[in-house]
């Protein structure tokens, strides 16, 4: 347990060399688009760190199921390693929206159902490690981490829906768009694989990052059983 | 002799005990009420309500008292269960646990409905308008079963926590709010006289919430009281 | 002679903290337990696994002929608790108290039942009073009448003596006493030695998560219950310095 696993740095590699192959896609690869300019750029990681913000609620959500089911301890591990993961990626995900919003909409801010959704979601998560350091017992913890990332979870969709019966200005890029949207731009090829190159980066980042802190997780666990130890 | 109490009796042995303790003391329902009415003339206040800017912002009013002393009304009724050991008074009883859970959440109903009854009226006399209507009703009945299905789940959980006196609104404000939204705006249609037809919309949200919420909650809470 | 009770190499962790360690406890029918041993030992962690109120890490618990979890509700409804906390609400009084936990536990002639316990435990005059009002031993004496409102075979108690005075303490005696002699199987933690000596008829130690001493009422010399107790806590120590 205590050596890395030769795997894990592998990955660590691959993350680092196709992060930069991304970065450098987005600069030289994908065109300027003709009306924003520059700061278009930014939609790329901005749409991957939304995804890992997504997927990673999802995963605590889905090992909070299991947790509850099979009681075992990895699964609050990754439970809570994934929920940090996803709000820090959903913080970067806010971020870029209002560097690209500023310009474009000419506001950091709008009212809009995506980024109100991402916020109320990003304080879901924030309630989630308050719930978390409020409580000693860590079976006890584990339990209601799980409970709340599975209610959080299915919160957020109904969330987005009520806010989305009102009229959007978010662009849709993805999936047919309302060409009367602010910001909305129609993707050349080049463009659609950068965003696919980062999204995949993205992901794979993610997967090292919980691999990560899973086993901080671990040893985190193994120093407290030696105290105890050192303490009989 | 039949080893479980049936799931019925069960559930109105705790609505009975919580209504009868409440009812005597009446310490919550009063707080719940202080405390509405204190937040409606804070609300008066803060944002000059002139009768044509009132109109428009009655609805959230309604809402953000309700949920407020909501609050507060699900932390006493939990307190309660903690005081003396209650909770696991509760637990040792031969009773299925979603049936501690729907008696909880029932009386929790009850007491927010009650508030909002009391509340409604004052407002209405306050400001010298008729809110009543049978398309209110059903809003707040339904508004108000979601906030207390997901509620009564939480505060069970904040209850147990090191920082239990803060934690139950920051925990559930975030996940209540996709009802709060179909609440307010239903609320808001029916007060600006809008047909039931044209507000469905909302109403089936607003079902369909409570719906999701509540079987989410029962399906869950064995967790958040099983040791 | 049957056996009520049987706990089997029961693991019980709290993170990563061991309380009970591969714990071994049985206890036959009409038997009065004392279960003693310093603070911290892991009391009440057991006797909440035997309440059915939390689950071990490992082992088996059997009660009354039904196993947990599996057989929980089964288990309950053959068992009261008493706790250091009554399990009272304090805006009912202790008529609506009873009534209540008569109706969880779906008992039949309730009315009846509720009479006689307030008889039994002193309280009929008080029957309308808010428990509230109510002194700590009344509290815990309705505590008790509360706990066997369902005629349960077993009755386990965690230090019910918590925060009394003498009075009340032999008041409590008295009633624990009367509730054990109609053939119910008792476990009681306390660390109140001198008290529990003329009331129980075993005594077991537990320290370090396990029962390291055990004697009956029978073969223990009079006021021979301290030398014991004391015996088995300084074996254990010797024993952890090696």
């Amino acid at each position: 347990m205590k050596d890395k696993p030769k795997l894990l740095t592998v990955l660590d590699g691959v993350t680092l060399v196709t992060f930069l192959a991304a970065t450098a896609m987005v600069f030289f690869y994908a065109p300027t688009e003709r009306v924003m300019g520059a700061v278009q750029k930014v939609f790329y990681f901005h749409v991957a760190a939304g995804w890992v913000g997504m997927v990673s609620f999802f995963v605590a959500a889905v090992v909070g199921v299991i947790y509850l089911i099979k009681k075992s301890p990895n699964m609050d591990l990754i439970g809570i390693a994934a929920v940090e993961i996803g709000i820090i990626f959903t913080l970067i995900n806010i971020v870029t929206g209002a560097i690209w919003a500023r310009p474009i909409w000419n506001a950091w801010w709008t009212w809009d159902p995506r980024l109100t959704t991402a916020t109320i979601m990003e304080l879901v998560y924030i309630a989630y490690l308050m719930l978390r350091q409020g409580i000693d017992d860590p079976e006890r913890r584990a339990r209601f981490g799980a409970v709340y990332a599975i209610v959080g979870f299915l919160s957020v969709p109904l969330t987005f829906f009520s806010i989305r019966i009102f009229r959007t200005i978010h662009p849709v890029v993805i999936g047919g768009s309302d060409p009367s949207a602010v910001g909305a731009f129609d993707m050349t090829p080049k463009m659609f694989q950068t965003l696919m190159f980062s999204i995949v980066v993205f992901s794979i980042l993610f997967i090292d990052l919980i691999w990560h802190r899973v086993r901080l997780g671990k040893f985190q666990n193994y120093l407290e059983e030696l105290k105890i130890k050192l303490q009989v | 002799m039949k080893s479980k109490t049936s799931f019925f009796k069960a559930l109105s042995a705790v609505v009975w005990k919580d209504l009868v303790a409440e009812l005597r003391g009446k310490e919550m329902l009063s707080a719940m009420m202080v405390f509405a009415l204190l937040v409606i003339f804070i609300f008066n206040f803060a944002l000059e309500l002139d009768p044509k800017t009132r109109n428009a912002l009655t609805a959230g009013i309604i809402w953000v008292t309700l949920t407020f002393s909501g609050t507060l009304g699900l932390n006493r009724s939990m307190a309660v269960e903690k005081d003396r050991g209650c909770l696991d008074g509760l637990l040792l009883a031969p009773v299925d646990r979603t049936a501690i859970y729907f008696g909880k959440s029932i009386a929790n109903w009850v007491f927010m409905l009650i508030t909002a009854a009391i509340l409604l009226p004052v407002y209405s006399i306050l400001y010298n308008t008729n809110l009543f209507s049978w398309g209110l009703v059903l809003v707040i009945l339904l508004g108000s079963e979601g906030y207390v299905a997901v509620g009564t789940l939480l505060s069970s959980m904040s209850i147990q926590a090191r920082t239990r006196d803060i934690l139950l609104p920051i925990l559930l404000f975030p996940v209540i709010i996709p009802v709060l939204i179909a609440a307010v705006k239903a609320t808001g249609g029916f007060l600006a006289g809008e047909t039931f037809s044209s507000l469905t919309t909302w109403i089936y949200l607003l079902i369909g919430y409570d719906v999701i919420f509540t079987s989410v909650a029962f399906m869950v809470f064995d967790a958040v009281v099983e040791e | 002679m049957t056996e009520v009770i049987t706990a089997s190499t029961i693991i019980k962790r709290f993170g990563h903290k061991q309380v009970l360690r591969k714990l071994d406890f049985s206890v036959q029918q009409g038997e009065f337990v004392a279960f003693l041993g310093p603070n911290g030992a892991g009391k009440t962690t057991f006797l909440r696994i035997l309440s059915s109120l939390s689950k071990p890490n490992y082992g088996i618990v059997k009660i009354a002929g039904f196993v947990l979890p599996t057989q929980a509700a089964s288990v309950r409804q053959k068992l009261g608790v008493v706790s250091h906390q009554p399990l009272l609400y304090g805006d009912l009084s202790a008529e609506e108290n009873l009534n209540f936990y008569a109706k969880l536990y779906g008992v039949i002639d309730r009315s009846e039942r509720i009479s006689q316990i307030l008889k039994m435990v002193g309280l009929e005059k008080r029957r309308r009073d808010l428990v509230r009002t109510f002194s700590r031993g009344m509290q815990q004496r309705l505590a008790i009448g509360r706990s066997i409102i369902h005629d349960p075979e077993v009755l386990l108690l965690d230090e019910p003596h918590t925060g009394l005075d003498q009075d009340a303490s032999n008041m409590l005696d008295e009633i624990l006493t009367r509730v054990a002699t109609q053939g119910r199987t008792v476990v009681m933690t306390s660390h109140d030695l001198p008290r529990v000596a003329n009331l129980a008829s075993r005594f077991d130690v537990l320290a370090r998560g396990k029962i390291m001493g055990s004697i009956q009422a029978s073969d223990l010399p009079k006021h021979g219950l301290l030398s014991f107790y004391e015996s088995v806590i300084n074996q254990n120590e010797v024993k952890n310095e090696i």
